[in-house]
C-alpha cells in the first residue's frame, strides 16, 4: 500500500541530496564555525544533484500521486538552477572573504534556496508549487540583508521582504480560487475539473491572480519595481544568483502551469494576449531604463528586467518550441548572468565604497585584469545577442516562436529592444577597455590579485557560452522535445 | 442555499443588536460621576507608574523569535500524534513510515536547535 513512498522518493532524490548537504553544512557550520569545507561540501552536494538531474534528462516522471514532476523538463530547469547555484558558491568564497562576511551560513542558505527553487521547477500541484516558492523566498531575503551593518543591503532586504510578501498574498489569493473553481490542486487534473464546475470568473480571477505573482517573481513590468534596489543592495555574487537562478525556477514554474494545468484554449486567448502585451512592455522599458544607469549594479538589474521580457514573449507563443526556447534562453542567462556579476564582484575592491557603484570606477580595467576584462566581455556580448554566443541562439529560438505563433509585432518589438540594450552592455566594454585608468577613483586601482576560483569559473562560463552558441543542437532538441503536444498528453 | 443560513444571520443580527444597545442603554440610564481615581487606567489595584513604553533588552527578541519557531512546530506534532494510532491499524509498515517522517521531521528542528546552542543564540551575556 505505501510502496510508492521508497519509489518516488528515489525520483526526488536530488532535491533531497541538496537538502541533506544543507543539513550538513548547518551542523558542520555550527561545529566548527565557518569551516573553510563548507564551500567543498557545498559544491559536492550541488554536483552530485547536478549528476543526478542529468541522469533523468530524458526519463520524465510523475512522483508523489502528480504532486511532483520528475525527470524531463524538470530535470532540465533544475539543473540549470543547480549551474546557476554552483557558480555562486564558487564565487562567494573569494568576495566574502574580501568583503569580510565569509560565513558558513551563506552556503547552507544557497543551499536551502536551491532546494526551494528545484522544488518549484518540478512542481506538480499548486501546493507543491507554493511550498517551493516560499522556501526560495525566504532564503533570498535573507541572504540580501547579509552584510547587515550596511544600510544598503538592510533597505534592500526589507523592501524585498515586503514586496515578496505582497505578492505572495496575490499568488495565494490565486491558488485559492483556481482550487475553489476545480476543484483539484493537481496541475493534470485542472482542466477536468474546469469541465465539471464550467469557467466562471472565479476561475479567470484565480489565473490573473497566479499570473501577478509569477509576473513578480520573474521581475516583469509593472512589476519590477522591486529589482533594481534589490539587486544593487544584495552582496553582488549573491546577486547573481539570485537574479538566475530564482528566475530560471518561477519562469519553468510558470511554463508547467500555461503547458500542463490551463486550458488550451485560454492559453491561446486571453494568456497570451496578457503575456505578449506584459513581454513588449518589460522588454521596452527595462532596455530604455537601463540606458540612463551610470552604476553598473543597477544597470545589470534593470538588464535583468528586459531578459525577462524576452524570455516572457517565447511563453507568450504557447507552443513547445517557445517553451523549450524559454527553457533554453534560462540555461544561456543563468550562465551570462552568472558570469557578469562574478566579473563585477571580482572587481570590488573593499567592502564600502569599493562595492562598484560607479560605472567610471571600471575604467581602464580590462589592462589591469586581461581575464576579467576578456569574460565579461564575452558575456556582455552574449548578454547583447551576438552571435556565435548563446544569447544570441536563445533570443533567435523565443522569438522565432513568436512569429510562428502569430505575434510577429512582438519579434519586431524585442529585436528593436535589443538593439537598444547592444548601447548599453557595450557601453561597458567602452570604459573597461577604452577609457584611461585615470579615470578610476585611486582607489580602485590598486592591484590585487584575482582568486584562482572565479578564473576558472568565469573561464568555464564563457567556454560554455561559447560552445552553446556554436553546437546548440542536441540541447535545443532536448528542451523542445519537453513540451510537444505528444509530450504534454503522455506526462499527464 | 443562501436561505439555509437566514438564522444564522438573525443570530449575528440579535448579538450585534443586544451589544449596541446594551452600550447606549447604559449611557441613558447609568449615573455619571467622573472622578480622578475611576478615569485611571485598571492596573490590579495599583497605581501605573511611568510609560508602558519601556526600553527592553534586545536580547528577547533573539529568544521569542526561537520560541516560537519550536512553539508552532510543536503544533504539528498533535495532528500527527490523534492519526497514529489509525497508521498502526492500517499496517502494512504504514506506522513505520509515518514515524520515519516525524522522525526527520524532528532531526530537522534538532539541528536547528544544535546550531542555535552552538551559535550561542541562547547564551544571555
Amino acid at each position: 500500500m505505501y510502496d510508492f513512498l521508497l519509489a518516488d522518493t528515489a525520483r526526488v532524490l536530488p532535491i533531497l541530496v541538496v537538502a541533506a548537504v544543507g543539513i550538513a553544512v548547518i551542523l558542520l557550520d555550527a561545529f566548527r564555525n565557518d569551516s573553510p569545507s563548507i564551500p567543498w561540501l557545498a559544491g559536492a552536494g550541488l554536483v552530485a544533484a547536478f549528476v543526478l538531474e542529468g541522469f533523468k534528462l530524458y526519463d520524465p516522471q510523475v512522483a508523489f500521486f502528480g504532486q511532483v514532476y520528475s525527470g524531463g523538463a524538470a530535470a532540465f530547469a533544475n539543473m540549470v538552477v543547480l549551474l546557476g547555484a554552483l557558480g555562486s558558491v564558487v564565487l562567494s568564497v573569494p568576495y566574502l572573504k574580501r568583503i569580510g562576511h565569509n560565513y558558513g551560513e551563506v552556503h547552507a542558505l544557497i543551499l536551502f534556496a536551491t532546494v526551494g527553487m528545484m522544488t518549484l521547477a518540478s512542481a506538480g500541484s499548486l501546493i507543491t508549487l507554493f511550498v517551493g516558492l516560499e522556501t526560495m523566498s525566504v532564503c533570498l531575503y535573507v541572504l540580501t540583508g547579509l552584510v547587515r551593518e550596511e544600510k544598503g543591503a538592510n533597505e534592500s532586504a526589507l523592501k524585498y521582504f515586503l514586496l515578496g510578501a505582497f505578492s505572495t498574498g496575490f499568488f495565494l489569493y490565486g491558488i485559492a480560487l483556481l482550487y475553489g473553481a476545480t476543484g483539484t490542486m493537481l496541475f493534470s487534473e485542472m482542466v477536468e475539473g474546469l469541465a465539471v464546475t464550467e469557467r466562471t470568473g472565479i476561475f479567470v480571477g484565480g489565473v490573473a491572480l497566479l499570473l501577478i505573482g509569477f509576473l513578480f517573481k520573474v521581475s516583469a513590468v509593472p512589476f519590477h519595481m522591486w529589482t533594481p534596489d534589490v539587486y544593487q543592495g544584495a552582496p553582488t555574487t549573491l546577486t547573481g544568483f539570485m537574479s538566475t537562478a530564482s528566475k530560471a525556477a518561477a519562469f519553468a514554474a510558470l511554463v508547467v502551469v500555461l503547458a500542463r494545468a490551463l486550458p488550451v484554449d485560454l492559453v491561446a486567448g486571453e494568456v497570451q494576449i496578457t503575456l505578449s502585451v506584459v513581454a513588449a512592455v518589460t522588454m521596452v522599458v527595462g532596455n530604455v531604463i537601463a540606458l540612463a544607469q551610470t552604476n553598473v549594479k543597477r544597470m545589470l538589474a534593470y538588464s535583468s528586467i528586459a531578459h525577462a521580457g524576452y524570455i516572457l514573449a517565447g511563453l507568450a507563443a504557447g507552443t513547445g518550441e517557445g517553451y523549450g526556447g524559454a527553457l533554453f534562453y534560462l540555461l544561456a542567462y543563468t550562465v551570462m548572468n552568472v558570469g557578469a556579476f562574478g566579473v563585477l564582484a571580482a572587481l570590488e575592491w573593499d567592502k564600502e565604497q569599493g562595492a562598484i557603484q560607479d560605472i567610471e570606477s571600471l575604467a581602464g580595467s580590462g589592462y589591469r585584469q586581461p581575464i576579467l576584462g576578456v569574460t565579461m566581455g564575452v558575456f556582455l556580448f552574449a548578454l547583447t545577442g551576438f552571435p556565435p554566443l548563446a544569447g544570441f541562439i536563445g533570443k533567435y529560438l523565443v522569438f522565432a516562436a513568436a512569429v510562428d505563433a502569430g505575434l510577429t509585432w512582438l519579434a519586431v518589438v524585442g529585436v528593436l529592444a535589443s538593439v537598444v540594450s547592444a548601447y548599453y552592455y557595450l557601453r561597458i566594454l567602452v570604459v573597461m577597455w577604452m577609457k584611461p585608468e585615470t579615470d578610476a577613483p585611486e582607489a580602485a586601482r590598486q592591484p590585487f590579485a584575482l582568486a584562482t576560483s572565479t578564473t576558472v569559473v568565469l573561464s568555464l562560463c564563457a567556454l560554455l557560452l561559447l560552445i552553446l552558441g556554436v553546437m546548440p543542437g542536441g540541447v535545443i532538441e532536448a528542451a523542445q522535445s519537453y513540451f510537444d503536444a505528444g509530450a504534454i498528453v503522455a506526462g499527464r | 442555499m443562501i436561505t439555509d443560513f437566514v438564522p444564522l444571520f438573525i443570530m449575528i443580527l440579535l448579538a450585534l443588536g443586544l451589544a449596541l444597545t446594551l452600550l447606549k442603554l447604559q449611557q441613558w440610564l447609568g449615573p455619571y460621576q467622573p472622578g480622578k481615581i475611576k478615569g485611571s487606567p485598571y492596573e490590579s489595584g495599583q497605581d501605573p507608574v511611568g510609560s508602558a513604553r519601556e526600553r527592553y533588552s534586545i536580547k528577547f527578541y533573539l529568544v521569542a523569535m526561537i520560541f516560537i519557531v519550536f512553539d508552532v512546530e510543536l503544533v504539528f506534532l498533535y495532528p500527527w500524534a490523534v492519526s497514529f494510532g489509525e497508521f498502526l491499524q492500517a499496517g502494512g509498515g504504514a506506522a513505520l513510515g509515518a514515524l520515519a517522517v516525524v522522525g526527520l521531521f524532528l532531526f530537522i528542528l534538532v539541528v536547528g536547535l544544535i546550531y542555535d546552542i552552538k551559535k550561542g543564540g541562547l547564551d544571555w551575556d
